[in-house]
């Protein structure tokens, strides 16, 4: 990546440039005396603390979709509740990096709990024994409360939540991120470059305006250099409660998630069917994988789970 | 250049994938339809959807001697819209940014469009409460006839977010004009029977506790799915169908805000 800050001025000739502090451009730069001197700034420390921190969490994953609304914060309280149940030694945590809508609380039925600050950090709050959540949605007083934060107040959370939250061993750490390709996740990504992230599992619905969206996520994680584990198409087909008939709400008039896999050359995880009882589930915080375990979408998850757990232990090798 | 806009409409939620964009896009539309003239700007800098929407991918902006000139959907120049997508060189390019540079973007899009004389400018935004949202109503501050559109789906995990983008718009003194619930039922094309795929009423019931107007519930139709990509207007295509009966009902609400000058 280049050295030149984004808010820099124009012309900025970089900050590990020679002529740092000393080029016209650098005139009138509030960080021109900081150039000057010479001292290089360094990695954030943070990255050190976070590495530190989570040196005992063997995958870290991050949930992506360039676009809201797809179920990312499904899928991820899913496959939270689908590793976990896999064995009762397999231990998961769920951050939820939604700063400005966390729905997680609500997705996992823990809303309302509190998170308790110990000496050796925040404790998450437990949904299983094996299945711990940490979210903004905690701290706040009411669920009218809005988090009206730009850029680096969400950054800084997001850092608190990396590097303050005692989360014991984990197996999985499972990051739910908010739609777009912005400072939530650079600094996702920046903060965990240290800890080693696993990759990305990235989630779309069928329809080219969502795909629009995911293929520039995808680009993302390129750009910054993070393995994508695999694709999982949500909301795929419908299947009508009283005929059966399966149709498409959000039809894939361009092949869908399966083309878009062989277009950028990644994997496809599995679809998800969209099941009426399932968003009724996330609504009241119910444990979908054990209400309806009969149900298609619940079947299909376990697959997918499965894939993910290959997924991981491949990279990991 | 605002000055010249008679009505400003943001189109809000606070969660993504409800539907900001169709409306913005239904909205303008219809508007233009009704025989106003339209303004579209799409401020989601990370997944603008119009360009797709309304079929305009790959156009240009041209630099106008007054600003940027926005692309227009019909000869007439009666829908004028403007999104970083047309700026993208490719379609699947990622806007990688963070806040400060989304701000002086948006900045950019609010000063220095050329948009003429409009009787409506419509802001789609994306979903959150953050720098986007933050910028566009430092900047729309001094304008007087800003308001909002607020989109929800019924379920709670979505009436949650929303509740917050509510308490932002009255933090930040924007009178919203009510809500519009979308993805109500999805009525089975083989048998009719309507189910409630995302729930039911939660628009609705939404409207009440925050006590503002509901300005009616969209179910799902594939019938508008399919008009994405293509850039009809649902009232001309399919004028029966109960997205065109809302769009058409919201829109006389509006054009009695232009006339009463209010």
């Amino acid at each position: 990546m280049s050295n030149v800050p984004e808010n820099a001025p124009h012309h900025c000739p970089g900050t590990q440039s020679e002529d740092a502090g000393k080029a016209s451009a650098c005139a009138g730069c509030p960080n021109q005396n900081i150039c000057a001197s010479g001292i290089p700034a360094g990695p954030d420390p943070a990255i050190e603390i976070i590495k530190n921190r989570l040196s005992n969490v063997k995958h870290k994953i991050l949930i992506l979709s360039g676009k809201g609304g797809v179920g990312k914060s499904t899928l991820t309280s899913l496959l939270g509740h689908g590793l976990s149940a896999k064995n009762a030694d397999i231990n998961v945590g769920i951050l939820d990096a939604d700063i400005c809508g966390p729905s997680q609380p609500r997705v996992l039925g823990v809303r309302g709990e509190q998170v308790h600050n110990s000496g050796s950090g925040w404790s998450p709050v437990y949904v299983k024994d094996n299945l711990s959540l940490m979210s903004i949605g905690f701290l706040l007083g009411s669920p009218d409360d809005a988090v009206i934060w730009r850029g680096p107040k969400k950054n800084g959370m997001i850092k608190q939540f990396l590097s303050e939250v005692d989360w014991g061993d984990l197996d999985y750490l499972l990051i739910d991120t908010p739609p777009g390709t912005s400072d939530e996740h650079l600094s996702s990504v920046q903060y965990l470059s240290e800890a080693g992230l696993t990759g990305a599992v990235i989630v779309t619905t069928p329809q080219e305006v969502a795909l629009l969206d995911v293929r520039k996520e995808i680009q993302f994680c390129k750009k910054v250099a993070v393995p994508i584990l695999g694709v999982i198409e949500n909301m795929s087909l419908f299947v009508c409660p009283n005929c059966h008939t399966r149709s498409e709400i959000f039809p894939a008039t361009t092949g869908g998630a399966s083309q878009m896999c062989n277009d950028l050359g990644v994997s496809l995880l599995g679809n998800l069917p969209l099941d009426p009882l399932l968003a009724r589930c996330c609504d009241s915080g119910a444990d979908f994988t054990t209400e309806l375990p009969q149900s298609p979408a619940v079947q299909q998850l376990h697959h997918i789970v499965d894939r993910i757990i290959t997924a991981c232990e491949k990279s990991s090798g | 250049m605002l000055d010249q806009v008679k009505q400003i409409i943001l189109v809000l939620s606070g969660k993504g994938g409800v539907g900001k964009s169709t409306v913005s896009t239904q909205l303008a539309l219809t508007l233009k339809e009704k025989g106003f003239k339209v303004g579209l700007l799409d401020i989601d800098l990370c997944g603008p959807s119009v360009p797709y929407i309304l079929n305009l991918e790959g156009q240009n902006i041209h630099q106008g001697p007054e600003g940027w000139i926005p692309v227009y959907l019909d000869k007439e120049q009666r829908l004028g819209v403007m999104s970083i997508g047309f700026l993208l060189n490719s379609r699947n390019d990622a806007v990688v940014w963070r806040g400060p540079k989304k701000t002086s973007m948006i900045k950019q899009f609010l000063e220095d469009v050329c948009w003429q004389d409009l009787d409506f400018l419509v802001i789609d935004t994306p979903p959150g409460t953050s720098d986007e949202h933050i910028t566009v109503m430092e900047n729309l501050r001094q304008v007087q006839h800003c308001s909002a559109v607020i989109v929800t789906t019924p379920q709670e995990v979505s009436i949650e977010d929303v509740r917050k983008e509510i308490t932002f718009c009255r933090k930040t003194n924007i009178p919203i004009l009510g809500i519009i619930e979308n993805m109500s039922g999805y009525e089975c094309p083989t048998c009719c029977h309507c189910t409630n795929i995302f729930s039911s009423g939660g628009g609705k019931s939404l409207a009440e506790i925050a006590k503002l107007p509901f300005l009616g519930t969209l179910p799902i139709d594939p019938r508008v799915g399919q008009l994405a990509g293509k850039g009809l207007p649902a009232v001309r295509e399919i004028p029966e169908a109960t997205t065109s009966k809302v769009f058409n009902e919201i829109v006389s609400q509006l054009a009695g805000m232009v006339s009463n000058g209010t």
